[in-house]
């Protein structure tokens, strides 16, 4: 079974801070993780692995900084790790990326399972990964609970608002991973060690020759970002201290009948 | 084609067993004002099985046109058949602008027709307007777990896309007489072209009668209410008020509340009439998903606690302690005592 996982490197959002007097990101100091759910996904990949044998090979686009969350992966037990990185793939929005890793997939293939995050929580889109998987032209099952593989079949637990489906589908696939797929596990010791004398090669774009150029990188991308601003929470908040709850209470609803709000 | 070519608004009504879900409704509101905006159409999609009720539904909720897609195979959702449908339906109408509700199926659908449309999506949007001059749509939509917002463009494709959660807009009025125009597409695809094939399903047994995303009232208990016992009272406050319970991430990973409870980034946008906000902070991660709810009531012990911040209604002190006096005041006004 040869497994591939897309691993996102993204800065921890619960530590952007706002500047007060610019009103912009606070990039600096942020420290940057995996992906959260992509290592739901890595978790998944490790499990099949152990139960059906093979190698996981774990791919991540984005500067060279993005090798410690790829080590991070080796560390949990992924075999082999690779970057994807070019100048020319930088600015690459939810099309441009997904294009990308899916040629980057093509080349290292085959595989027989894709993983990938249900959403990265910077750009928060979930589009990236059924995107590879319809560049690739394969079968995709987002928002998995489970997979279980059955020869050339796999059979698939997926979340959608109502409950929960069981899919059947012929492989190779790509499935994405919530909080709800498994428990992450931890990296072990030798594992750490082992992650910091791995080699992790560059993939760039002198290595993908039949890329097509002009749909990659900010010129490749149909969307663009017009202008961003950070949410205005003008505060006109009315406090009311607790001196008797009952009191309080009442106070409050009655504000909220006058609103005709009860 | 010149950009220009490509006319109206299109809104993909989805259903689930045959029973659409409101977020299409939700979107035809929105694409109204898109499609008047932009002086075109507004159009629904329903592909299905039965799409009786889909219909019905685009109709009352103000669809111009509505495209159906009718059979077997479209049972169940599966991005290789609704793919194909959809696909086809662009290649002969050539729609302007698509809205999708963000679904897990919704998702999928989405990105597989910006692929192989050649043209951007943008995902999650909250607020959406019309450029007047370049007929562009302006999505805008948050990053960063709600630290930052954008507003994004997709001027030199067309369709230009985008998908919006459930929750995020509120359904328009009814409008009882609509006249609909309802084109039947005759669109089929082979068994052998749909690689997954849905083979059973388990129903989320739902805790309580009135859905998050739909509920007027939410009384919603973080980490401040200190364990599970305590949203007993929470849970008899909303019935009071006819609405339904909520939940931070904290309070769901602490295992007190199922995850489908959970209101924010990761979980469920809301846009209630009234959020009452116990004992929760109120990251950034958690105002996303609730904080365009009408009226924003707080309690919470910390003063500085950024929920403050977007409430209208702030009570400083022990919600442990307000709740049943809530409780005790909402009986007394409902005369149920
Ligand atoms: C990728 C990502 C996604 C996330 N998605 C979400 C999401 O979808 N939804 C979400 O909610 N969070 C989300 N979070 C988590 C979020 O950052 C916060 O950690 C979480 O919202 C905190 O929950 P809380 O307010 O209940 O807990 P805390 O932050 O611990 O706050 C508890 C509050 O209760 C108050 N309090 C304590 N005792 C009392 C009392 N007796 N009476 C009144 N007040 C009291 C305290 O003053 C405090 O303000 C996400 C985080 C990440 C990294
Ligand atoms: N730059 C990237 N490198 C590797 N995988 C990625 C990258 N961007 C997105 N992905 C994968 O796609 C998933 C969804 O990302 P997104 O569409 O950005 O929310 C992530 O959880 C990853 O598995």
């Amino acid at each position: 079974m040869n497994i591939v996982v897309c691993v996102k490197q993204v800065p921890d959002t619960t530590e952007i801070k706002i500047d007060p007097v610019k009103n912009t990101l606070i990039r600096q100091g942020v420290p940057s993780i995996m992906n959260p759910f992509d290592k739901n996904a890595l978790e998944e990949a490790l499990q099949l692995k152990e139960e059906y044998g093979g190698t996981v090979t774990v791919i991540s686009m984005g500067p060279q900084q993005a090798k410690a969350t790829l080590r991070q992966a080796l560390s949990m037990g992924a075999d082999k790790a690779h970057l994807v990185t070019d100048r020319a793939f930088g600015g690459s929005d939810t099309y441009a990326t997904s294009y990308i890793l899916a040629k980057v997939i093509e080349k290292l293939g085959p595989f027989d399972v894709i993983l990938g995050g249900k959403q990265a929580i910077d750009g928060d889109t979930g589009q990236t990964a059924p995107s590879i998987a319809e560049h690739l032209g394969i079968a995709r099952l987002t928002h998995i609970r489970s997979i279980k593989i059955d020869g050339n079949k796999c059979i698939v637990e997926r979340e959608i608002e109502e409950g929960i489906e069981i899919v059947e589908a012929k492989l190779p696939i790509l499935c994405t991973a919530t909080k709800e797929t498994n428990k992450p596990r931890y990296a072990t010791i030798k594992g750490k060690i082992d992650s910091l004398k791995a080699e992790i090669d560059d993939i760039t774009l002198a290595d993908l020759p039949n890329m097509d150029t002009t749909k990659i990188g900010l010129k490749g991308s149909p969307t663009r970002v017009k202008s961003t601003f950070t949410p205005k929470r003008q505060s006109c908040c009315e406090i009311f201290e607790i001196v008797d709850p009952r009191e309080t209470a009442k106070v409050l609803f009655g504000k909220l009948a006058e609103a005709k709000l009860l | 084609m010149e950009l220009k070519e490509y006319q109206d608004v299109w809104v993909f009504v989805q259903c689930f067993q045959g029973q659409p879900r409101d977020v299409g409704f939700e979107l035809l509101g929105q694409g109204r004002l898109l499609a008047d905006g932009l002086q075109q159409k507004l159009c629904a999609v329903v592909i299905g099985k039965d799409v009786d009720e889909g219909i019905k539904g685009a109709t009352e909720y103000g669809a111009d046109i509505i495209y159906v897609v009718q059979g077997a195979e479209y049972e169940n959702y599966s991005s290789d058949a609704y793919g194909h449908a959809f696909l086809e339906l662009c290649e002969k109408y050539h729609p302007n602008t698509i809205l999708i509700g963000a679904t897990a199926n919704g998702r999928d659908l989405g990105s597989k027709l910006a692929i192989c449309l050649h043209t951007g999506l943008t995902a999650d949007c909250t607020a959406l307007s019309v450029e007047a001059d370049t007929g562009n749509v302006v999505w805008e939509r948050p990053a960063f777990g709600g630290n930052l917002y954008a507003r994004i463009l997709c001027s030199e494709t067309r369709p230009q896309m985008g998908t919006v959660r459930p929750g995020a807009f509120k359904k328009l009025e009814k409008c009882k007489n609509n006249q609909a125009v309802i084109i039947r597409e005759n669109i089929r695809t082979a068994e052998a072209d749909i690689l997954t094939k849905v083979v059973g399903f388990i129903k989320a047994h739902d805790e309580s009668g009135v859905k998050l995303e739909e509920a007027e009232y939410i009384v919603s208990g973080g980490r401040g209410m200190k364990g599970p016992e305590n949203f007993e009272m929470l849970q008899e406050l909303a019935d009071l008020l006819g609405g339904t319970v909520g939940a931070s991430r904290a309070s769901v990973d602490a295992g007190w509340v199922p995850q489908t409870k959970q209101v924010g980034q990761t979980g469920k946008t809301v846009t209630p009439k009234v959020y009452i906000a116990c004992g929760i902070s109120g990251a950034v991660q958690h105002l996303a998903g609730m904080h365009e709810a009408d009226t924003i009531i707080a309690i919470n012990k910390d003063a500085s606690a950024p929920i403050f911040e977007v409430a209208d209604y702030g009570i400083v002190g022990d919600a442990l302690e307000m709740i049943p006096a809530m409780i005790k005041e909402i009986r007394a006004v409902k005369n149920l005592d």
